[in-house]
């Protein structure tokens, strides 16, 4: 919790993403310690690294990128305050059926997961299983101020600042809050996006996977789920 | 001429395929039709097409087990085994499928051997509202299964035969003839049973959204849920096309198997659009109280 870490992510958001010389898990077949966990429970979970698989390139990956922009289903968690700007989408004003979007109760299902304004350090640790639980490819949405650099949260002691330190975003949704307007935008902005091929978050997650491990359990102090929750 | 075995095992490809796009049209439109009720623009037409292409598309997929994966093939093979068996356009080669004496109660038993299969497939996936969902699902099924054994009795005594081409044949000859008007008891207590098959609101136990969300394929994911999502149009199609043919006369050609089918269901969003969720103990109760005093009515009525 610093003003550098602020300014930081403000001034180069990817400036801390490249790890400095850790060798990949990929190829290898690491184990992770799952050292959250009694001794007794770490039979039950995944214990593998996440493995990257694509980004792809050719004619039928342009086209799964173009079914996969039309066809955005909403994670159903309300992270903060601003999930309440997601629920006006379903409405007759907004309908963002439209566009191919709708809500899906389970991470399984989901491709995008909407950042709902600020993130406690609680929520983080939900944020993350949740995250890893979906299958990829899978977007995030990061909505409002405090998901960009803590807003008015900025200097909480139990809010995260930058949510990109912890899980890769695509598309930032600036504002306090944002309208669902915004967030329209910031959806047809994604399918942009993913329609180029730029929206790699599972990758980068799974080459960075140790960067992002390590922030989370700095500040998640109480982790008692997998290290890997797949 | 009855065309050679080979040549059936195509033409049913062809039918398959054809009953495939048709129901998933039918789902895109019914959605859309939904959302005008809602006043919105609503989905595409074409939505659940672009759902399947992204779902199978999927980069990563897990699996708890070999039941987990037989579930939706379980399913899968429940709404083929369902359509196939059932004689789409009357009178056409191509449509004809693979129809045959006492195909009526093979059909029966293939409409729930979808639902079993998921509920062992599910079981597997160890969430939950996947337990919930699957209980919920074969307790409703249990209960509109009595006003739709009931009406089946009923027509089986009416026409004397468990053939459904047989069936569809002595419906011919004018609207008349249809047995929604020689044994409306009997149409009734299946339409009611339809309802709940059908899984719209009020009897959307199992899906059940807001409540126990989405219920049994909560954690099927990438391949698996297109599976299932491909499976909702074959199994929708192939009940629509059964319910054509035992209540409302059948079809000779396409369109008029088109008009009628989407008529059909259509019923289901009508209800489902004027009714909020029954709870799951309204819901049973619900079919085993009136609609099947209904049916026990269109049996004896039909009996004596």
């Amino acid at each position: 919790m610093s003003d550098m870490k602020f300014t930081r992510a403000l001034a180069d958001p990817d400036h801390a993403l490249k790890p400095a010389g850790r060798p990949g898990p990929l190829g290898k077949p690491l184990v992770l310690a799952n050292d959250g966990l009694p001794e007794e429970e770490k039979a039950w979970f995944c214990d593998a690294y996440p493995t990257a698989s694509g980004p792809y390139k050719g004619i039928l990956e342009n086209f799964l990128n173009w079914a996969r922009s039309k066809s955005l289903w909403i994670l159903g968690f309300g992270t903060g305050c601003g999930a309440i700007e997601l629920r006006p989408l379903m409405t007759s004003r907004f309908d963002m059926y439209r566009f191919g979007i709708q809500p899906r109760p389970t991470p399984r299902q989901s491709s995008v997961f909407v950042i709902g304004g600020y993130a406690s350090v609680k929520t983080l640790k939900r944020i993350v299983r949740s995250y890893e639980q979906m299958m990829g490819p899978k977007f995030v949405v990061a909505l409002g101020s405090c998901t960009i650099n803590g807003g008015m949260y900025w200097d909480s002691y139990n809010t995260i600042n930058a949510i990109e330190h912890y899980i890769p975003v695509d598309v930032y949704i600036a504002g306090c809050m944002p309208r669902p307007e915004a967030l329209l935008a910031g959806f047809k902005e994604l399918q942009r996006k993913i329609r180029r091929g730029e929206c790699e978050g599972a990758v980068k997650y799974a080459e960075n996977f140790e960067w992002y491990k390590a922030n989370q359990k700095k500040v998640i102090h109480d982790w008692n789920m997998p290290d890997y929750n797949y | 001429m009855e065309p050679s075995i080979p040549l059936r095992i195509a033409y049913a490809f062809v039918s398959l395929a054809v009953i495939t796009v048709y129901g998933l049209l039918l789902i895109g439109s019914m959605a859309r039709i939904s959302a005008k009720v809602q006043g919105r623009v609503g989905q595409p037409v074409w939505q659940p097409f672009i759902d399947i292409i992204k779902s199978s598309g999927k980069r990563n997929s897990i699996s708890h087990g070999i039941m987990f994966w037989l579930g939706p093939v379980f399913r899968l093979a429940g709404g083929v085994g369902t359509y196939m068996f059932v004689p789409a356009v009357l009178g056409s080669v191509v449509f004809q499928n693979f129809s045959m004496s006492g195909d009526l109660l093979l059909v029966m038993y293939f409409i729930f051997f979808g639902q079993l299969g998921m509920a062992l497939g599910a079981s597997e996936g160890g969430h939950p509202y996947s337990a919930i969902g699957v209980s919920r699902g074969l307790a409703q099924m249990t209960a509109f299964e009595v006003p739709f054994a009931l009406s089946i009795i009923s027509i089986a005594v009416q026409y004397g035969t468990l053939d459904i081409t047989k069936i569809v044949m002595a419906q011919q000859g004018g609207w008349q003839h249809w047995t929604l008007f020689t044994n409306p008891l009997a149409v009734v207590a299946a339409m009611i049973a339809f309802l709940g098959m059908s899984m719209h609101n009020p009897f959307s136990v199992v899906i059940a959204p807001q409540e126990i969300p989405i219920g049994p394929p909560t954690e099927y994911q990438s391949n698996l849920l297109g599976m299932l999502q491909t499976n909702r149009a074959v199994f929708n199609g192939a009940k629509l096309v059964l319910y054509m043919n035992l209540f409302f006369g059948g079809a000779t050609n396409v369109p008029v198997m088109v008009v009628k089918t989407f008529l059909i269901y259509f019923i289901n969003i009508f209800v489902g659009q004027a009714f909020p969720r029954f709870r799951v103990d309204q819901s049973i109760r619900f079919f085993l109280g009136v609609p099947t005093l209904i049916g026990i009515a269109a049996v004896v009525f039909i009996a004596f």
